[in-house]
């Protein structure tokens, strides 16, 4: 419909009005250049691989299985109907117990009944990405900070600050520890903020971590617990990724660590959600599990804002509650994993690409540096421009999270099928081996007929802002404003 | 809804944030106090025919048979188009696009419009998706205001509008004192002086708020006073968002004015401060599924809004469902027209029987509630005896209803009454209640 504008300026919030969104930042253009040539296997076999979408499509199967055995778990089949009201009614921001109760059960399975979580700790959230913006409310004010060790995951930039005003104040990790966070680079960051006036409010972690795909070890989790609780600062540890890990060492949750050690447990705060551990992004299943009493009740009051449709929490609380199915589902959908991330990381080993060593999640760390023209964030950029518009693959560059050191790309192998990751690994072979030969050539001439080319983007750089919202090729219908952050 | 109510603990421990510590959250209010004897004390036809009477509630059950019908009549409706319900599963579990399912928005701008009549066109790329209107409400207070600025709301209004509106966004409600001597119609001089006394605070006026059908008068904003608005919010300069959670449960269809008519009929001019929040929580009876949207005028609203619906889309399974049910047009006519009828119906039943026990409503035409005046029988005309006659209603007459001054109603002894969150069976027994009351008043 045809709308005029109107002759004055409509004033909108600053938060509205300003960058926060973060959707403006240069690494769009990766999911753009997939949008616009999206990888098909016979319908665009020369289009853009999606490598930036950490997303877990490997074991869907076995969920669909159980939906088919089980069909009152949905409450518009004939066998499910009975439940249709009292479920279509049900808005209490409690949450249906019997969700909870299995969400409950599911969490301790998924830390290998090490703890147990209490169902009256439960709190629903709009999926992990409402569930930190939540907490971020319940514990700081506007202008207070959150520690994060970075390389971090990009959403934390809008989900912790945009509409809460909180800051973010990155505790900068090294490769030459394998990216671990120090006790001296903690200290460090703290005393900064104090020397500047900015009130830490707390530390936030992902354990495992986006994006490095590793778990942190029993000492290092003691020495964040002693370090929060020294300080009385909030301990946020965002577990989204507990039931990836996949290979040894196996997970430590801090649930764990508190259960050992002298803490006060009201600094304690778990973020949890069902987008990862069972590829089920779309149902906005988000999880804040808090042991400070304050937080819980306030947590839940503002869990109205987002609240987990009582259609999926009845599925779910029947799903989870099949154990022998979530034992199953789990043990098989680790091995899955395992082996993807085996057969991806065997493939670059081969043509002389390491990873950062891990256990867990759906990607892996890729160290480029070695393909550099240079070592800073320009060449870094450069290169990641290569990867999209050459080698046609979308991964996301280490700057994008705030990683220190330039030559760092996440890569994600869960959300596609054994054959594309042939292929993606195919491309890459091709482009490491033309680089060894660029890499001679250019010392004697440079020639224009080579298949190799670092120019720029090949691809309209002025595209419209608005991405389009379904490809014709992509076998699933997406938008790469919201994928990014994931 | 069962809230348990917490000791208000008046310092923060272990530095939690200031807006986690404040009461905004509003569960304080009689509003919400009534449920705690309610949840204490249920009503049941047959275990407890003496327990409390939930009247505090404003649900629609009258018209879930249409849709349980339909949903065993179209088992491959809801499968994803294909023989099982697994198929389409896999594709579905991961959309977590925060444009929202094409086909969902499709089917919902399509209900939109038959609800009113046709008399609007909406279109699919101007919803924006959000877990309820609870959050739709936020999610536009969030865009259209700073911390400190204020909106101004009709008086009474519903009690909800405190938290949702003000609590973490920072943002101030100033009331527009609306009053029985006119039907509680929003006037232009209650709009300036509004306007003032926010000028008055130093808080800068962003928006003007209706809900329109009100909630809690249960009836509809006529055109002229819709128009007045407008033509107010234009004047200086703010924005104008219309809740119309309720247009679906107006008695009848060409009672029911939307903006977006009035917009539509002056061709789309100057519509850029206009937004609309819309669900399917009141009109279908489907709170649980969190289905709300945001339909605005303005194209930077709109990206904004699809932007922070990130931190409430609806479920992609409750999505998909709905997108069959309201695609099917012979289904959603029949269904609009039946609860229609049905709420209406309710609604006489109600207001019959109150008038039998000598109680007067203002002449509502929408909504699941009616608005009581039990003014005349209030000892004073002040907040504390009307609060003192709720609780007298909730302990000796067992009904938990909603006093006016939850709502922010300046005229002390109104009342609102919800009907369609019960059987008919239940809803007599309240009335002989109320009846029974109201005799052995007259009898002192």
């Amino acid at each position: 419909m045809e709308l005029k504008s109107g002759k004055s300026q409509l004033l909108l919030s600053k938060i509205a009005t300003n960058d926060e969104h973060g959707e403006n930042s240069p690494y769009f253009d990766g999911w753009k250049a997939y949008d616009n040539d999206p990888f098909h296997p016979t319908k665009n076999p020369h289009g853009v691989i999606q490598m930036g979408l950490a997303e877990n499509q490997l074991s869907s199967d076995m969920i669909e299985e159980w939906i088919k055995k089980n069909p009152s778990a949905s409450i518009c089949t004939a066998q499910g109907l009975h439940a249709f009201k009292n479920t279509a009614l049900y808005q209490d921001y409690h949450g249906l117990p019997q969700f909870r109760h299995a969400v409950a059960k599911f969490m301790a399975k998924a830390r290998g009944g090490r703890v147990s979580f209490d169902p009256d700790r439960i709190v629903m959230a709009g999926g992990a990405t409402g569930a930190n913006e939540m907490l971020m409310f319940c514990l700081a004010d506007p202008g207070d900070a959150f520690l994060v060790p970075s390389p971090y995951y990009a959403g934390f930039d809008r989900d912790l600050r945009w509409r809460t005003g909180v800051r973010l104040l990155p505790v900068t990790c090294q490769s030459s520890n394998k990216f671990q966070i120090t006790l001296e680079a903690l200290e460090a960051a703290y005393e900064s903020a104090q020397k500047a006036g900015i009130k830490v409010k707390g530390l936030i972690i992902a354990n495992p971590s986006n994006p490095l795909g590793t778990t942190m070890d029993r000492s290092t989790l003691r020495t964040l617990v002693t370090f929060i609780n020294h300080n009385q600062i909030h301990l946020v540890c965002d577990e989204i990724y507990a039931a990836t890990v996949f290979c040894s060492p196996s997970f430590v949750s801090v649930c764990e660590i508190i259960q050992e050690m002298e803490c006060n447990h009201d600094l304690i705060h778990i973020v949890y959600s069902l987008s990862k551990d069972m590829g089920l992004p779309g149902f906005r299943v988000g999880i804040v599990y808090s042991y400070n009493d304050m937080v819980v009740n306030c947590g839940r009051k503002m869990s109205s804002f987002g609240l987990v449709s009582s259609q999926t929490q009845h599925f779910l609380a029947s799903m989870l509650s099949d154990e022998e199915f979530v034992d199953q589902f789990l043990s098989e959908s680790i091995r899955r994993l395992a082996s993807r991330h085996d057969s991806f990381t065997k493939g670059l080993e081969e043509v002389g690409i390491k990873c950062l060593k891990s256990n867990a999640g759906l990607f892996c760390w890729m160290d480029l540096r070695h393909l550099l023209k240079e070592p800073t964030f320009e060449g870094e950029m450069g290169l990641w421009k290569v990867i999209i518009s050459d080698v046609k693959l979308n991964v996301s560059p280490g700057s994008s999270f705030h990683c220190h050191e330039p030559g760092w790309f996440r890569v994600c192998f869960a959300n596609m099928d054994d054959e594309i990751v042939e292929v993606a690994l195919r491309r890459i072979r091709m482009f490491v081996g033309k680089c060894k030969e660029v890499d001679v050539q250019v010392k004697k001439s440079w020639q224009r007929n080579l298949r190799l080319s670092f120019s720029t983007l090949m691809y309209d750089e002025n595209m419209g802002s608005s991405p389009r919202m379904m490809s014709p090729h992509s076998p699933i219908p997406q938008s790469p404003l919201v994928r990014a952050w994931t | 809804m069962a809230i348990k109510i917490i000791e208000q603990q008046q310092q923060p421990s272990v530095g939690l944030s200031r807006v986690a510590v404040s009461d905004t959250h509003g569960e304080d209010s009689p509003y919400f106090a009534g449920w705690k004897a309610y949840d204490q004390d249920p009503y049941d036809e047959l275990t407890n025919p003496s327990g409390v009477i939930q009247m505090g509630l404003a649900e629609n059950q009258v018209s879930f048979d249409l849709l349980e019908k339909y949903l065993e009549e179209h088992p491959e409706a809801t499968n994803n188009g294909s023989s099982t319900a697994a198929s389409g599963f896999r594709e579905n579990a991961l959309f977590q696009d925060y444009h929202g399912l094409q086909s969902f928005r499709k089917a919902m701008a399509s209900f939109m419009e038959q609800i009113r009549g046709g008399r609007a066109k909406f279109s699919p790329d101007r919803i924006v998706i959000t877990a309820g209107a609870t959050a739709a409400n936020e999610l536009l207070t969030f865009i259209l205001a700073d911390p400190g600025d204020a909106l101004l709301i009709p008086t009474p209004y519903y009690p909800g509008f405190d938290r949702d509106l003000r609590w973490r966004t920072g943002v101030n409600i100033v009331p527009v004192h609306c009053d029985s001597s006119n039907n509680f119609e929003i006037t232009r001089q209650a709009l300036e002086s509004a306007y003032k006394e926010a000028e008055s605070k130093n808080m800068r006026v962003r928006g003007v708020l209706i809900t329109n059908p009100s909630n809690p008068l249960g009836a509809t904003i006529k055109r002229a006073i819709l128009e007045q608005v407008l033509e107010f919010a234009t004047s200086k300069n703010i924005h104008l968002v219309s809740d119309e959670i309720y247009s679906g449960s107006a008695f009848s269809s060409g009672e029911f004015v939307s903006i977006a008519e009035i917009l539509e009929a002056r061709n789309y001019k100057d519509s850029e401060r206009v937004h609309i929040v819309y669900s399917l929580s009141k009109d279908l009876g489907l709170p649980g599924f969190r289905v709300g949207t945001i339909y605005s005028y303005n194209d930077k609203v709109v990206t904004t809004a699809r932007r922070m619906s990130s931190f409430t889309l609806i479920s992609s399974q409750t999505q998909q469902l709905l997108a069959s049910m309201l695609s099917d047009r012979k289904f959603t006519e029949m269904y609009i027209r039946t609860n229609r009828e049905r709420l209406r119906q309710r609604y006489q039943m109600i207001v019959d029987g109150l008038k039998n026990a000598g109680i007067q409503c203002l002449e509502g035409n929408a909504g699941l509630f009616c608005w009581m005046n039990m003014s005349p029988i209030l000892e004073k005309p002040n907040r504390e005896q009307e609060l003192a006659l709720w609780e007298l209603i909730l302990h000796e007459v067992k009904l938990n209803i909603s006093p006016g001054s939850s709502c922010h109603c300046s005229e002390p002894g109104w009342f609102r009454v919800c009907f369609a969150n019960m059987s008919e069976k239940t809803l007599e027994v309240a009335l002989t209640r109320i009846h029974h009351f109201m005799e052995r008043r007259r009898v002192r």
